[in-house]
C-alpha cells in the first residue's frame, strides 16, 4: 500500500528545504573559492621571491646548514597532515587522509617510527577515533590559512627537525625527527583536486614551484652578513612559506571539493522532488479514482434499489 | 632612464604590498641603515623590524613598516620580503599604539615581548614619519 498523499508531500517539503540549504553551501563554496585562489596568487610572489634567494644563496656559497643536511640514519619521521575543519566535502579529508595512511606505511616499512601532526578537525577526528597519538594539532583555519598559523607550524616542525634527541623528549617539547613530510591536496583545478605528499625536511631547494628560467643567471650577490647568517634566517621562512603554501592550496581544494559535493546533493534534491511530485500525484489520482468508483457504485446501487422499489 | 632607476617590489608573506619604479630606497639591515641607489652592486641582507624609506623617480615618497625579513638587489630590481609588512597610509596609528602599550605591559606574556615592542615601534615611527 502506497502512503498517502498527505505523506508524500511533507517528504518533497522537507527535500526541497534540504535543497535551500545545499544550494547555499554550493554558492558560498563557489565564492570562496576565487577568494582562496586569490589568496594563493597573492602569496605567489613571496614564494617565488623567496626561492630565488634561497637558490642564489645554495649555489655561490658552500655553507651547509642544518636543515639541508640528510641525516645518516634516519630513524624518526614526524608528518604533518592537512585535512578540512568541516565536513560535507565530499571525500576531501578521506583522500588526504588515504594518502596520509599510505605515507605513514611507507615510512613505518622503512623502519622509522613517524610522528603525527594534525591540522585540521577533521584529521584530529579520525586520530581521536582510532585512539592513535597525535603530537601536536591545529584547528579552526581550514579554510582560510593565514601566515602566522604557518608561521606557527612551521616553527613546530623545523623545532622537531633540529631537535635530535634520541630520548622521547619532554613535556610541551616537539619530539625529534630525522625528516618532516607533509601531505596535503594539491588544488589543479576546480574539477581535479589531489592528495599529494611531498618532503619538507630535510630540504632540497631545487624543486621550487616555479623554477627561475634557464636562461637566467643568478647575479653574484653580496651576502651581508655573511651566506651562513643569510641562510640562517632565510631557510627557516622558506620552510614556512612551503607550509603555507599548502595550507592555501589545500583551503582551495576544500572549497572546491565542498562545491563539488554540494552540487551533486542539490542535483540529488531535485531528482527526489521529482520522483516524489510523481509518487504523489498518481496516489492523488487513484484516490479521485477510488472516489468516482465508489460514488459511481453508491449511484448505481441506490438506483437498483429504486428500481427494485418500484 | 630605464638604467638608472630601480624597479622595488615589497612583498609581505600574503601579499604583494607595494610595486613601482623608485630612484632611492633606504632600509634597515641587521649592520646598520643601507641607502640603494641605481646600480648598486647585487647584494642580500637581513632587515631588522624597522621602516623602509622609498623615493619613487616622481619625487614622491613612501614609507612603510616591515617586519624582519629580506632584502636582494640584483639589476636595478629591490625586492623586499618581509612575513608582514604594512605601508603607511595603511596602518592605524591608535591601533599600533594600542599594541605599544599591551606589548610593552604584557612582558613575559609574550614569547617574544621585545619583538612587539620593536613591530609596534616601527609602525608607529612610520606613520610619524610620513606625516
Amino acid at each position: 500500500m502506497a502512503l498517502s498523499v498527505r505523506e508524500y508531500r511533507a517528504r518533497i517539503k522537507s527535500t526541497e528545504s534540504m535543497k535551500k540549504i545545499t544550494r547555499a553551501m554550493e554558492l558560498i563554496a563557489a565564492s570562496r573559492i576565487i577568494k582562496a585562489q586569490q589568496r594563493a596568487q597573492a602569496a605567489a610572489p613571496y614564494a617565488r621571491e623567496l626561492t630565488r634567494a634561497v637558490s642564489a644563496v645554495a649555489t655561490y656559497s658552500n655553507v651547509d646548514h642544518a636543515l639541508t643536511t640528510e641525516p645518516e640514519n634516519p630513524k624518526k619521521a614526524a608528518v604533518l597532515i592537512v585535512t578540512s575543519d568541516r565536513g560535507l566535502a565530499g571525500a576531501y579529508s578521506s583522500s588526504v587522509l588515504k594518502e596520509a595512511e599510505r605515507l605513514l606505511e611507507k615510512l613505518r616499512g622503512e623502519g622509522k617510527t613517524v610522528d603525527v601532526y594534525i591540522s585540521g578537525r577533521k584529521g584530529e577526528a579520525y586520530f581521536k577515533f582510532r585512539q592513535r597519538p597525535v603530537v601536536q594539532s591545529w584547528t579552526g583555519f581550514s579554510d582560510q590559512p593565514t601566515y602566522d598559523v604557518a608561521h606557527d607550524i612551521g616553527e613546530t616542525l623545523i623545532q622537531a627537525f633540529l631537535n635530535d634527541d634520541e630520548t622521547p623528549a619532554a613535556e610541551g617539547v616537539a619530539p625529534g625527527a630525522d625528516e618532516v613530510h607533509v601531505v596535503y591536496t594539491r588544488f589543479r583545478s576546480m574539477l581535479v583536486q589531489e592528495p599529494i605528499a611531498v618532503r619538507l625536511l630535510p630540504l632540497e631547494v631545487v624543486e621550487g614551484e616555479e623554477a627561475p628560467e634557464d636562461d637566467e643567471l643568478l647575479p653574484l650577490y653580496e651576502f651581508e652578513p655573511s651566506p651562513a647568517d643569510v641562510l640562517d634566517s632565510l631557510l627557516p621562512r622558506y620552510v614556512q612559506s612551503r607550509i603555507f603554501f599548502a595550507h592555501l592550496q589545500a583551503a582551495a581544494s576544500e572549497l572546491a571539493a565542498r562545491q563539488k559535493a554540494m552540487k551533486a546533493a542539490t542535483d540529488n534534491a531535485d531528482e527526489l522532488i521529482k520522483k516524489y511530485t510523481r509518487i504523489a500525484n498518481q496516489a492523488r489520482q487513484a484516490g479521485i479514482t477510488q472516489e468516482i468508483s465508489e460514488i459511481v457504485g453508491g449511484v448505481n446501487a441506490l438506483a437498483d434499489a429504486n428500481a427494485g422499489q418500484d | 632612464m630605464s638604467e638608472n632607476t630601480l624597479r622595488v617590489e615589497l612583498v609581505a608573506a600574503d601579499r604583494l604590498v607595494w610595486s613601482g619604479d623608485a630612484s632611492m630606497v633606504i632600509a634597515r639591515t641587521t649592520e646598520g641603515d643601507v641607502g640603494i641607489l641605481p646600480d648598486h652592486a647585487p647584494m642580500l641582507s637581513l632587515l631588522v623590524e624597522g621602516i623602509v624609506d622609498v623615493t619613487t623617480v616622481e619625487g614622491e615618497t613612501w614609507i612603510a613598516a616591515v617586519d624582519a625579513g629580506f632584502i636582494s638587489i640584483a639589476e636595478n630590481r629591490v625586492s623586499i620580503l618581509a612575513e608582514r609588512a604594512e605601508m603607511s597610509h595603511e596602518i592605524d596609528l591608535e591601533k599600533a599604539r594600542a599594541d605599544l602599550e599591551r606589548a610593552k605591559s604584557a612582558g613575559e606574556l609574550l614569547n617574544d615581548p621585545e619583538e612587539a615592542v620593536r613591530r609596534a615601534e616601527a609602525r608607529i615611527r612610520a606613520v610619524e614619519k610620513a606625516n
